[in-house]
């Protein structure tokens, strides 16, 4: 980013990164649309209906139409809200669900900000997330939705704690927070990938990171409200949770944030542990097809997964959650933490 | 230029903001004021190239502790009116506080000598190598082992602490047991009646 600018002088190069940061916004949107038919379609195939199939052919213009229909429809503030916070809840969810992949190496070289905190960087961004949703809540002045707010605020604090055990295993693994540092570390094959090796380490690293794996991936449907834990909507009790008084833009905001939050989510687990834009072999002809639709490949992959997972898996209870959450994950990645922090130094020291 | 101008917007954000905390007649708007100024002093830090001080400052302080502060002022529904209606009596002594804290600032500010050739470091660049992270950690886990883990164990204490004095037992509370429920048997959980036509079961 900073590059442009000692490149191509102040003016230009400023106008460059705007730019490229413009492209990936819209590239990134424009899947979406299609991410989200694929949500809707993979449930609806689930439960032996057809999904959307009317606009475009098999549905595939869907999104776009439910985005015309969001935008000209009217903005009903309640009475008795607060105004301002009402309108910059959904803003807020929507700004930092972009910013989060300003970091994400999506092919060599592809990123718009190359840090050397990344990692550190997507957990600060990801743990702002819940402000767009308390904010919301409140802001509604309505009891359904503080309840909703309420609940996700705690749910997503308690999901945060164990994400952050497992960033730190794999930083652990591969000795710095930057993200493009992280996918170098796994190329050659997949048996070089996070989830089966720990970069130079001796081979029983898998013990360790495939619960890892498991751990963030359970972490991440709570992290982003899917379900089975989407406690904060909770059609059946709590109406919508705090997004009931939401409607047209705001509403379309929400959910664009949340799932680009998710869609967030899958590229970081193909980042962490699936080898990013590295192919499973090294050989021709998987070398033929351009890094960047190997890292499209895994990401469309887990958004597979987190469809199904929302299709087949019942709602859990809130004492169950925060049961997972607190005395099960939790001691389970710290131990996890501790174990790879003595490989580590066990196997730099031999 | 760029840098001067980020650094300017950002302190004018840290300063307004503190000060709208104070300001502010709703309570979760003073908080939100407050998470403001948290992100513009990681802000700062960043342009200070310390960019490890300013992730963690956010994820710590805004992604955790204000979230926790919102959570309980939300809940609380204080009325800051009937807070604030005696509040002109201590004007007097605010004020005093006030004014030593600012003279000791004061002081600080401008009688503060550093050590011989101390200036010369400061403007010393850093070795291109390390990365801050690197540097903080070889400063905290190794010259400064004991007093990082005081300070863990000080906030270990508080914490035990502030869990026994909110720990009450209750008798009569319905747990979940799950280890139990998955491992019970078909046996133990259904009885199987042959019902009789016109008897039920009695």
């Amino acid at each position: 980013m900073y590059d442009f600018v000692t490149q191509y002088g102040p003016l230009w190069g400023t106008l460059a990164a705007v730019g490229q940061i413009l492209a990936f916004v819209i590239v990134l949107l424009l899947s979406l649309a299609f991410l989200l038919l694929m949500d809707r379609k993979v449930w609806a195939a689930v439960q032996m209906r057809k999904g959307p199939n009317t606009v475009g052919a098999f549905g595939l213009l869907q999104s776009f139409a439910d985005f015309i229909k969001f935008v000209l429809k009217e903005i009903i503030v309640p009475a008795g809200a607060d105004r301002p916070l009402f309108l910059l809840a959904p803003l807020l969810t929507f700004i930092f669900a972009f910013i989060a992949w300003a970091v994400i190496p999506v092919a060599p070289g592809w990123v718009i900000s190359d840090i050397n905190v990344g990692i550190l960087y997507v957990f600060a961004i990801s743990s702002l997330g819940v402000y767009g949703i308390i904010i919301g809540g409140w802001a509604s002045n309505s009891k359904y939705p503080f309840l909703g707010s309420l609940r996700s605020a705690a749910q997503m604090v308690s999901y945060e704690v164990s994400i952050g055990f497992v960033l730190v295993t794999v930083l652990l693994m591969v000795g710095s927070m930057n993200l493009t540092a992280v996918v170098d570390a796994q190329a050659g094959g997949f048996w070089n990938w996070h989830l089966l090796s720990a970069g130079m380490l001796p081979w029983p690293a898998f013990l360790i990171t495939i619960p890892m794996f498991v751990i963030f991936f359970i972490s991440a449907l709570a992290e982003t409200n899917r379900p089975p834990f989407d406690l904060p909507e909770a059609e059946s009790e709590l109406v919508a949770g705090y997004q009931v008084e939401y409607s047209s833009t705001p509403y379309l905001l929400f959910m664009i944030g949340e799932y680009l939050n998710i869609v967030l989510m899958c590229a970081l687990m193909t980042v962490l542990f699936f080898g990013g834009w590295h192919p499973p072999f090294d050989i021709a002809p998987f070398t033929w097809i351009p890094p960047v639709v190997w890292f499209a490949i895994k990401v469309v992959f887990f958004f597979f997964m987190f469809a199904m997972v929302k299709a087949l898996v019942p709602r859990y209870r809130y004492d169950q959650l925060m049961r997972l959450g607190w005395k099960i994950f939790l001691p389970t990645s710290l131990a996890a933490v501790a174990v790879m922090g003595g490989f580590v130094v066990y196997s730099n020291a031999g | 230029m760029l840098q001067a101008a980020a650094f300017y917007i950002l302190a004018a954000s840290a300063v307004i903001s503190a000060f709208m905390v104070v300001a502010a007649r709703n309570p979760v708007r003073a908080v939100l004021f407050l998470i403001l100024t948290f992100f513009s002093a990681a802000g700062l830090f960043v342009l200070l190239g310390a960019e490890f001080l300013a992730m963690i400052l956010v994820i710590v302080y805004v992604g955790a502790v204000a979230v926790l502060f919102l959570f309980v002022v939300m809940m609380l529904d204080i009325d800051f009116a009937t807070l604030k209606a005696g509040s002109a009596g201590y004007l007097p002594l605010g004020g005093l506080i006030a004014l030593a804290i600012a003279a000791q600032l004061a002081l600080v500010g401008f009688a503060w000598v550093g050590a011989d050739g101390a200036a010369v470091h400061l403007q010393a660049p850093m070795p291109e190598d390390t990365h801050n992270i690197a540097a903080l950690g070889a400063l905290i886990y190794d010259r400064y082992v004991l007093f990082f883990q005081l300070a863990g164990l000080i906030l270990l204490v508080a914490m035990i602490g502030a869990i026994v004095l909110t720990l009450r037992h209750r008798d009569g509370v319905k747990r979940q047991n799950m280890h139990r429920q998955v491992n019970r048997s078909r046996g133990e959980a259904v009885e199987v009646i042959d019902v009789k036509r016109g008897e039920g079961i009695g």
